[in-house]
Order: structure tokens, then sequence, then C-alpha cells
């Protein structure tokens, strides 16, 4: 039943059929569409016409790959740097909450707590259509008192940043949180004693330690903005993040490049998710 | 004494400042904008006014109360099946197979949980279709003549929201299952108790803080999703985040949107509310 127990042979021959039918299950559309990215076909579906790479670099009308659509190349670039912008921000305030949530005491801390976690049981269309509702409310606002037209008040790059970040810092914060517990509150408290500020115990003793924990936070919101679309998709304006470019596609307008780039996404989710198990193995 | 506490305050401050902007700016007032939105609605003269029509409107219109009825039904089901399908994974990464085996299946389970949601559902899109990579096979081989209809139907819509949501329910089962002693089960073993026996008396309720968090994520992934129900389910799978979404994007009558999207959240906040309290678990525990 367990490594120190002895079971049966057809037991154990069961189990290892159903957790290889599991991890089929699981990695069998990843596959499909890697293959498929390079099938010598004007449809997404079989038969295997031969080896191409023609959904990459090919420029005709009729075969534009990846690297050719210029609308494409523009939506992963909006998503690379809304990742970014997002993943720097919720790093930065989802570390500070988890070091004011494990370390301080103060009035109402449970009730903020509670609301630092809410966004894991808020539905991500909620909390698009929320922030929409308010960003739009205040910028009508704004415009009838100044006749000022304010960019973040309406669908926007920075509205999507704004709508990605408020769940993103929930998601560092735990992840920071979880290190901390392990802290040895005793390093602080030496800092202190040896005529430290508290800021500098901080900055110098304790965010040291959280660091393998804080890179690899940045990078699970990092993953978080790149993949999201519940709540990016009410918030988007004029440049669509991938996610949003991509599902307009598969609506509207298959053609195998689709499979190209959902290839090199899960080519590049596979190094990410290496680097960060590395990155935070080193502690 | 005095320059130690106002250190103290400064750290405070740099703090709690930052943390309160966040939660005050994009969740606690654009939900109380929610709110109040969905009791408004454009009168004759185009402003707004206090009403519930919106709210009334969702209970006489069969359309809208049975797919809410009908997404919160589902969403249980996939939470119950996603549950019995990754249990044992769960168990055999924690406990059976050796760690090293288990650190490469990690890595493999966390590639389809990191890819996103729309890069899968659009594999389902791929393996299921009518000229799919399963019917194209199956026919190949001989054992069907007519491509079997999956894509578009409520059994596609299934299998999309599991695989995005399963991995969720392993991922919190397994960490609680390491943390287990084994000898516990080795105590139970030589006292002659069943396989059967040792799973329902010590190893499911060792393991149910794992799959409280874990049914509270999934359920939650599932009962908001839109990407599966829109592009694997048919004419028939109406999903109710889909009404919200036609509300907010297609019709453009925004304060109706917002009261669907209060019930949306009033239906996930208390069934998560009703599973934290039967079994006895904290919010801040799922987190975790």
């Amino acid at each position: 039943m367990i490594r120190s127990l002895p079971s049966s042979a057809l037991y154990r021959a069961v189990y290892r059929v159903y957790i290889f039918l599991f991890f089929t299950f699981l990695l069998m559309p990843l596959m499909a569409i890697s293959v498929l990215a390079f099938n010598d076909s004007n449809f997404i579906s079989l038969p295997w016409n031969g080896f191409t790479l023609d959904w990459f670099f090919s420029a005709t009308d009729e075969r534009q790959g990846l690297f050719a659509d210029d609308e494409l190349i523009a939506s992963i670039v909006t998503s690379l740097s809304t990742g970014f912008f997002v993943a720097i921000l919720s790093t930065l305030v989802g570390t500070l909450a988890a070091l004011l949530f494990e370390e301080e005491q103060f009035r109402l801390k449970g009730l903020l707590y509670f609301l630092a976690l809410a966004p894991l049981v808020i539905p991500g269309v909620i909390l698009g259509i929320s922030i929409l509702l308010t960003a739009t409310s205040a910028g009508n606002y704004i415009e009838e008192s100044f006749a000022l037209d304010v960019e973040l008040f309406r669908p926007s790059y920075w509205l999507v940043v704004l709508g990605q970040f408020s769940f993103a810092a929930t998601y560092v914060m735990l992840l920071v949180s979880a290190r901390l517990k392990k802290f040895d509150r005793t390093l602080e408290e030496a800092a202190l004693s040896l005529k430290a500020t508290r800021l500098e115990a901080i900055v110098y003793v304790t965010i040291p330690f959280l660091r393998p924990a804080i890179i690899g936070a940045f990078v699970v919101a990092f993953i978080l903005s790149f993949s999201n679309i519940n709540t990016t998709i009410f918030l988007i304006g004029s440049d669509p993040t991938l996610p949003v470019d991509l599902y307009s596609r598969i609506r509207f307008s298959s053609t195998p490049v689709l499979n190209a780039v959902s290839f090199v996404i899960v080519l590049a989710i596979s190094g990410f998710a290496l680097f960060n198990i590395f990155a935070t193995r080193q502690n | 004494m005095m320059k130690q506490k106002n250190n103290f305050n400064i750290t405070f401050y740099l703090l709690i400042v930052p943390v309160f902007i966040w939660l005050i700016f994009t969740i606690v007032i654009p939900h109380a904008e929610m709110l109040i939105s969905s009791f408004q609605v454009e009168d004759d003269m185009g402003d707004m006014v206090f009403s519930f029509a919106n709210y009334i409107e969702f209970f006489t219109q069969k359309i809208y109360w049975l797919t809410f009825v009908k997404t919160a039904a589902y969403a249980i089901g996939v939470t119950l099946l996603a549950f019995i399908i990754a249990f044992p994974v769960a168990f055999y990464l924690s406990k059976v197979t050796s760690k090293k085996n288990a650190g490469f299946l990690m890595l493999l389970l966390l590639i389809p949980l990191w890819v996103g949601e729309l890069v899968s559902v659009y594999g389902w899109m791929v393996l299921l279709g009518d000229h799919g990579v399963i019917n194209h096979f199956l026919i190949t081989i001989g054992i069907i003549d007519e491509p079997l209809n999956m894509l578009y139907t409520n059994f596609s819509m299934v299998v999309g929201l599991l695989y995005m949501s399963m991995l969720f329910m392993v991922i919190p089962v397994m960490s609680t299952l390491q943390s287990m002693d084994d000898s516990l089960i080795e105590a139970a073993c030589d006292l002659g108790a069943s396989k059967w026996d040792i799973f329902i008396k010590i190893i499911i309720p060792y393991s149910m803080p794992g799959i409280t968090s874990g049914a509270i994520i999934v359920f939650m992934l599932v009962i908001g999703d839109y990407l599966a129900p829109n592009l694997l389910g048919g004419k028939n799978s109406l999903w109710f985040t889909e009404q919200i979404y036609n509300n907010f994007l297609q019709t453009f009558n925004w304060n109706e949107g917002a009261a669907f999207g209060f019930l949306l959240l009033m239906l996930s906040s208390g069934i998560i509310w009703l599973a934290l309290k039967l079994s006895g678990q904290k919010l801040e525990k799922v987190g975790s």
C-alpha cells in the first residue's frame, strides 16, 4: 500500500496503469498541439502530411507563420510587458503584505487578512467586471467634473495591469508567508539588539532570507498574468494580450499558427517550471 | 525608547499603506460599486435610478435561473469527479512512488497547470473535434466508421473543466499526505485492518484539510470558468459566466451584468462557506 508495506502484484499493476492513464490524459492535449504545429497542412487536424516549419516562419498569404504575423507578435509583446509590470507590482505589495500579517499586530488585522485572501475565492470574472465598473464610474466622474480623460479609467493596458495585480498579489503573499513562517525570529531580534532599526533588520536580515521565495513568487505572478483571460477580457483596451488574441482567433479564424503559438508557450512554460524549481530548491 | 517606538511606526506604515491601498482600491471599492450598480437601471430620461429590476429579471426569466442552478450542479459534480480522479494520484506521488520519481512527475503536473487554460482548452478542441486526433485514430484503426460527436457537447465541456481544475485537487491533498506519518498506516496494517478500512478510517480523515482546500479551489475555478463552457460546450451547455460576459461585452447591459455577478459571488461564497463550516476549517488554511 505504501513504500514500506508489501502489496499484491495485481494491486501494484492496476495502480501503475491508472497513473499512466492519468498522465496520458494530462499530456495528451499538449502533445497533440505540439506535434501538429509541424504538420505540413492548411488545416489544424490530421492526417500528417510531413514536417514543416511554415507555421513558424512562412510569410505567404496562405500560410502566415507565427514570426511573420505582426498582430501575434504585438500581442505576445503586450503579454510579456503586462506580465512584467504585474509581477513587479504584486511581488512588492505581496511581500509587504506577508511581512505585515506575519510580523505586526494591529486592530482589524483579521478583517484585512480576510480581504487579502478574498481573491482566492472570488471568480476572476467578478474581479474583472467590478474593476471595470469602478474604473468607468471614476472615469466618468473625472471627465464631468474636471474635463479630463484619464487612460487608467478606461479599458486599457494599465487597467489590465491593475486587474491582474489585484489577485496576483494574494498568491505572492501566500508564497512569501510560507517561507516567512520558517524564519528564525531570533535573527531579527539579534539585529535589533545590535542597534539596527526595525526597517534595517527587515532589509538586511529578513529580505535576504526570503529571496528564494520572492523570486519564485515573481515567476508565479508573471505566469498568472501571462495566462489570465477571465479578468483580462473585460479590461482590455486597443491592444489585446496573447490569450485574448488567441481566444478570438480560435472562435473566428483558426489556422495551424495557433498550434505553433501553443507549442512555443508550452516550451517556454516548461523552461519556467524548471527554472522555478531550481530557484526555490537552492535553499 | 521614544526613538525605538518611532521607528516601529514608520516600518508599520511602510507595510500597511501599500497593502491597504491594494485591498481598498482593487477589492473593497470595486465590489461595493458592483453591488450598487446591480440595484440601478436607466429610466426614460437616461438617468440611473434605484431598482430591483435586474434581480427581478433574473428570477422571472427561466433561462437565467435555470442556467444558474445548472452551473452550480455541474460545478459540484466536477469537484466530486476531480476528487475521485485526483486522490489516487496524490496518494501515489506522496506515499507510493520513490521521492525521485515523485519529483519528476510533479514537474509534469506543473506544466499543464502553468501553460494556461486557453492552450489546454484549445488542445482538447484539436483532440475531440469531428476531424480531430482521436476520431482520426479511431477511424484509421477501424474501430468506428463515422466520427464520434464529442466536441461541443456536455461531455467535452466536463473534460475541459476537469482538466483545468483537477491539479488544484492533487497538490493540496499531496501536501497534507506528505506530512502524514507512514507508521499510522503500518500500525493499522499490523493490526490486521483491510486496505479499505485503512483508506476510509485513517487516510481520508487525515487528508481532510487538503481535500477541503482542493475542493474549494476546484469549485471556485469551475463555477467561474468561461473558456471551457464557451469553447468546448455545445448549444445546451450554457454556463452562468457566459450570461455575465454577454451582458458586458455584447448587449452592454452592465447593470444586469453586475446583478448576475453579485449573484454568482453569493453562490460561490455561500457554498464555500458551507464547505468550511461542515469541515470545520478556516479560509486561511485554504491558501496555504
